[in-house]
């Protein structure tokens, strides 16, 4: 088991590591050098550092606080999200199971996706997908 | 060499192929969308530079080349500058793990005086047991990417495009995810390469324990998940940000959304996470629905006899020669839909913000349960409706 665990760590998970520092070296090598290249820019230059704005000065900066309503969005999202993933080990294993344990696998999965239905009713009756 | 080191050198040769053909690939889908734009607008399309306006590409990167570098006033550096590294990041890795065609069997040879072989080379960057789980993980990094440019740049409409981009992609991950878990329980398995070889042969179904053959058609998965393709092919469009779905970027009300302060390199690297990110959908969406690299009404060891009278019996010839009319048969597929992914973007409409979270949340998500459930109940009525 053990040396299964280790070509595993070997045959699937290096080569990630390896392509994501190339990606990374390949992204941030490209901008160095494109940077070496090009005009140099005029750090007195007040009016092209601002940030943009359609031609006339900007009132405000992007720190100051905005309403931000996607958040009722992230919550709603990570809750169904942990719920999908909770589908993906049943999937995996409902073929194979399926002549053995398959009745008890369809009404285990549908009574639990009738709680995440009704979960799901109750945030739209409670307006939590209203997009006002 | 040892075992592990040899399986080191072949996997991260091949992982830096398919890197490099995904950026190579950007340039030709920039001159395809400039080209298919004008094509679709009743316009010229770049055409001054080269044959059919092909060099325009090069021009194109000399000009990005010598760009001014510019850095914002009040932008945060590290987050300005790592924001388009970043958006490489999960096009690259998600397409290093897509099996693009039939594996190349390198039967024992000698060569330096030593004995070789034999060898199997997958045409995958690299074989995963749990394939969709992995894209899945690595492709939700294209959020921090957004997130990092709509914060770094410090301009309110980078940071509305990123928190609107964000939420759009969430929103729509819940129904590719669902229909993800549909197509799991078709193949009963998470490995993208052993999803294509189920789908070889004609269709075949099982209803009620008898076998039906339908000769015509060949066994794909978008015969088994019609439902289920529409779902996922809408989903793929909102989550790579392009028309109709391009809410972040909406140049009517946020100039360009997360990317209005870059410039230079620095857009043609967004350009490239965005260009990736069509491939890989593509190229799930071929293995997904339509059969991967399988060619109807060819079977793997038709391809392979023919290619073996071909190549006067040389089993190694043979094998790479089937491996390329089967990667040809998968890049057609993928091409298919890039071009599909175009013609979209330039034939429909934008949708407004509420409609689009209303598609995603009332409508998308409700039917992609329907889908499993259906998926679930036919699956059990047949006993197993085996591809």
């Amino acid at each position: 088991m053990a040396a299964d665990e280790e070509h595993l760590l070997v045959q699937q998970l290096l080569p990630v590591l390896v392509l994501a520092a190339v990606v990374f070296l390949f992204g941030g090598g490209l901008l160095f050098l494109t940077s070496l290249v090009g005009p140099k820019l005029n750090p007195n230059d007040k009016r092209k550092l601002m940030p943009y704005e359609c031609g006339v000065f900007g009132q405000e900066t992007a720190t100051t606080r905005v309403p931000v309503k996607y958040y009722l969005t992230a919550i709603i999202f990570i809750l169904f999200d942990i719920e999908v993933v909770f589908m993906y080990p049943w999937a995996l294993i409902y073929k194979e199971y399926l002549s053995t344990a398959g009745l008890f696998l369809l009404v285990e999965m549908l009574v639990f996706m009738a709680i995440l239905i009704f979960g799901f009713i109750y945030v739209w009756r409670n307006r939590g997908l209203q997009w006002e | 060499m040892g075992r592990d080191t040899f399986e080191i050198t072949v996997n991260v040769v091949k992982m830096l192929v398919v890197f490099l053909m995904m950026v190579q690939m950007v340039p030709i889908l920039v001159w395809l969308e400039r080209r298919g734009s004008a094509f679709i607008q009743h316009r010229f399309g770049p055409n001054r530079v080269g044959p059919l306006g092909l060099t325009q590409l090069l021009a194109d990167a000399v000009k990005f080349i010598c760009k001014e570098e510019f850095l914002p006033q009040k932008a945060v550096a590290l987050l300005y500058y790592g924001a388009p590294v970043v958006a490489l990041v999960p096009a690259a890795l998600a397409l290093a793990s897509i099996p693009f065609s039939t594996p190349v069997e390198v039967s024992p040879f000698e060569m330096l005086g030593q004995a070789w072989g034999p060898y199997t080379f997958y045409i995958q960057g690299f074989h995963m047991n749990v394939g969709i789980i992995y894209i899945l993980g690595v492709s939700s990094l294209g959020a921090y990417s957004l997130l990092m440019a709509g914060w770094g740049s410090s301009n309110k409409y980078s940071l509305m495009g990123a928190l609107r981009a964000s939420a759009q992609m969430i929103s729509y991950e819940l129904a590719l995810g669902l229909a993800i878990v549909a197509v799991v329980l078709l193949y009963g398995t998470f490995d993208l390469a052993e999803m294509v070889s189920a789908q070889k042969g004609p269709l075949t179904f099982h209803m009620f324990s008898r076998e039906y053959v339908v000769s015509v058609l060949p066994n794909w998965g978008i015969f088994f998940q019609p439902l289920g393709f529409v779902l996922f092919f809408t989903s793929v469009f909102a989550e790579s940000n392009r028309l109709p779905f391009d809410l972040a970027e909406s140049e009517g009300e946020l100039v360009a959304g997360f990317h209005t302060e870059y410039g230079g390199f620095k857009m043609l690297l967004f350009f490239m996470g965005e260009y990736g990110h069509m491939m890989v959908s593509s190229s799930l969406l071929a293995i997904f629905y339509f059969g991967g690299h399988h060619i109807p009404f060819l079977t793997e060891a038709s391809v392979h006899d023919w290619a073996l009278s071909l190549a006067g019996q040389e089993t190694t010839v043979a094998s790479i020669i089937t491996s390329l009319v089967f990667l040809a048969s998968f890049l057609v597929k993928v091409a298919l839909f890039l071009w599909f992914f175009i013609w979209v973007r330039w034939t429909l409409p934008r949708f407004r913000y509420d409609h689009l979270m209303d598609l995603g949340w009332k409508t998308m998500l409700p039917w992609s349960i329907f889908n499993i459930i259906l998926t679930a109940v036919i699956l059990f009525l047949a006993q197993g409706l085996v591809l």
